[in-house]
């Protein structure tokens, strides 16, 4: 399976005042050419840290230990600077979360819409008749007038209409999009997903999908990817991570989907307990402490990354039983 | 409006700026200003330089309408003069310190930490030192004329645009555009100037005309001490000085000296105010 992105065993740390973070660890992640893979996990799970390593535009005190990013057969962290901006907006692209601030407000959206294809050699003209071109493929309506507009002439769901057609503009290899329906309402957000689906289709990137979503992920992904903590936990086809968890984690992050809960009950479910402090994390397994089946030896001993399924592998102990 | 009707930005810009009395106002006395200094050589009933000792401290008259000063020379054509001077000095040094003031700004708010501590160290210490007392020192050190005026105004105010451009810089730094500009692969260079930049223009603009009125207080006062322009300079400043020297006897001459200044700095104030409120792009509606 040629893939678009191959994360090995990938570790960032940061330098805090409270120590050594270890904010990624030893995280494997693949997204297959043209497929579309999920991310979820909750909040502080290193989905931005690893996004800003693979665009490698990590904080200043951030460090990467160990590991490798492989876009398209070359190894990310060894390339220069230079070399690398050059592969930013070309290979990989990145659609925000926040349509609002996402656009450059005192610029019209042709003039943004131009100005990211600096790098291609080509007339004024036909760079504008592409910014249109790709306008009207997300489905702005008369997109020539829409050129001259500002940012804040548009909607919500317009703008980040706008933004995918910018992260598209250079027919990126891999696109990842960071939580891009989470500031739009429901009605919006299965428009931007089946816009999404569709020009997955037409151009033919692979699309790395971060959400906390899960009814998203389930429709728009072929692969989910599940992080706690630093940590990839599991990953598998769609059916398999929502249909047979092979990781205590993601089970109990499917029983907290409020999309599937049945019965009436007065609170909504949540994972007892808190996330562990990584600057010393524990020994054994990363979620050992919430974990209902957890006995002696998930403290002590890191569960092995274990197969159950073709294509689909969990790190715990017990991932085999699970099933 | 539809969006074919409104042509560009300048357009609406303009447009509103106008339909604001206090503009409107300022605008005029400024535009007077402007065509004072231009057609100075045209308008100066006499020649700002020409002694006429017979006529020393005439009174406002139809023959000199604000009187003649010490030498008999006539206010009004020296006060005509005196706008030239009041611009240049005005125009040259807020365009020199807001330039200076934006470039450290920009690149102390977007570079390393220690650069940015090293610019607001030379921004802090800049600011700490009184204007007048640095004004003098130079003014002794250097010889008397335009250079030195533009030169203490601009070590002076500088700063006060760095900080504008710095702290500007450094919040839209943080924002998500700038993020995505970067992970499209924009290199910091074009980062700075094609979406950091005119972002900060509307700020400087409103900054510049509020600073100008200060700057052309700044060159009379000088003058006015003594270490601005050369003597016999037709300068605001310059026309104070002599009337101060004479208030008992003459008194017209420190109060038509005063008006111009008065009316620039109520101008100019009044141009930033209303830019302010043209120029920020979250209030930019459409109407």
């Amino acid at each position: 399976m040629k893939a678009a992105l191959d994360i090995r065993d990938l570790s960032v740390d940061y330098h805090t005042r409270a120590g050594r973070l270890h904010a990624l660890r030893n995280v494997d992640l693949l997204v297959p050419d043209g497929e579309v893979v999920g991310l979820v996990g909750e909040s502080g799970c290193g989905k931005s840290t690893l996004i800003s390593a693979v665009l490698r535009l990590l904080a200043e005190n951030a460090e990467v230990p160990g590991g490798e990013i492989v876009l398209d057969g070359t190894d990310l962290l060894s390339l220069s600077d230079a070399e690398m901006r050059l592969r930013r907006g070309r290979d990989v692209s990145v659609v925000f979360q926040d349509p609002m601030t996402g656009l450059n407000p005192v610029l019209t959206i042709g003039r943004q819409m131009i100005d990211i294809q600096h790098r291609e050699a080509l007339s004024r003209a036909a760079r504008r008749e592409r910014a249109v071109d790709m306008l009207a493929r997300v489905r702005i309506p008369d997109p020539a007038s829409r050129m001259d507009s500002y940012p804040h002439e548009l909607s919500g769901g317009m703008r980040q209409r706008v933004a995918i057609a910018m992260a598209l503009m250079m027919n990126p290899k891999l696109l990842i999009a960071d939580e891009p329906t989470t500031a739009l309402d429901a009605t919006l957000e299965v428009q931007i997903i089946e816009l999404l689906q569709e020009l997955q289709g037409e151009i033919g990137c692979a699309i790395l999908f971060i959400s906390h979503h899960l009814g998203v992920i389930a429709e728009l992904c072929q692969r989910v990817v599940v992080m706690y903590a630093g940590s990839a936990v599991e990953e598998g086809g769609v059916r398999d991570i929502f249909h047979a968890p092979a990781h205590p984690y993601t089970k109990a992050l499917l029983d907290c989907d409020p999309g599937r809960i049945r019965e009436r009950r007065q609170t909504l479910p949540s994972i007892p307990g808190s996330l562990p402090d990584l600057t010393a994390p524990p020994p054994g397994c990363i979620f050992a402490d919430r974990c209902t089946k957890a006995d002696a030896g998930c403290g002590a001993t890191q569960p092995p990354r274990i197969d159950t399924a073709p294509g689909h592998w969990a790190t715990c102990h017990f991932a085999e039983a699970m099933r | 409006m539809s969006i074919a009707e409104r042509s560009s930005f300048k357009y609406t810009a303009v447009g509103r700026l106008m339909s604001d009395p206090l503009a409107v106002a300022a605008v005029t006395i400024i535009a007077l200003l402007v065509l004072c200094a231009v057609f100075a050589d045209a308008i100066a009933p006499y020649d700002y330089k020409a002694l006429n000792v017979r006529e020393r401290f005439a009174p406002p008259s139809f023959v000199h309408l604000l009187g003649t000063d010490n030498l008999g020379r006539d206010t009004f054509s020296r006060l005509l003069f005196g706008a030239r001077i009041a611009l240049f000095v005005g125009l040259t040094s807020v365009g020199l310190a807001a330039l200076i003031g934006l470039m450290l700004g920009m690149v102390a708010g977007f570079g390393p930490r220690w650069l940015d501590n090293a610019i607001l160290f030379l921004f802090d210490t800049l600011r700490a030192y009184p204007t007048i007392i640095l004004a003098l020192a130079l003014g002794a050190l250097l010889p008397p004329g335009l250079g030195t005026v533009i030169l203490v105004v601009v070590l002076t105010t500088f700063s006060e645009y760095g900080r504008v451009a710095r702290t500007q810089t450094q919040a839209l730094s943080a924002q998500e555009f700038i993020d995505a500009e970067r992970a499209m692969g924009a290199s910091p260079a074009r980062i700075l100037f094609m979406h950091i930049l005119p972002n900060v223009l509307g700020p400087f603009f409103i900054l510049a005309a509020i600073n100008l009125p200060v700057v052309i207080t700044i060159e009379a006062g000088m003058s006015f001490l003594g270490v601005g322009v050369a003597p016999g300079t037709p300068s605001w400043g310059a026309t104070l000085k002599d009337g101060f020297d004479y208030i008992r006897n003459t008194p017209w001459l420190i109060v038509s000296g005063g008006i111009p200044l008065v009316l620039v700095t109520l101008g100019f104030t009044f141009l930033g105010e209303s830019l302010r409120d043209v120029l920020d792009p979250k209030l930019r509606k459409e109407r």
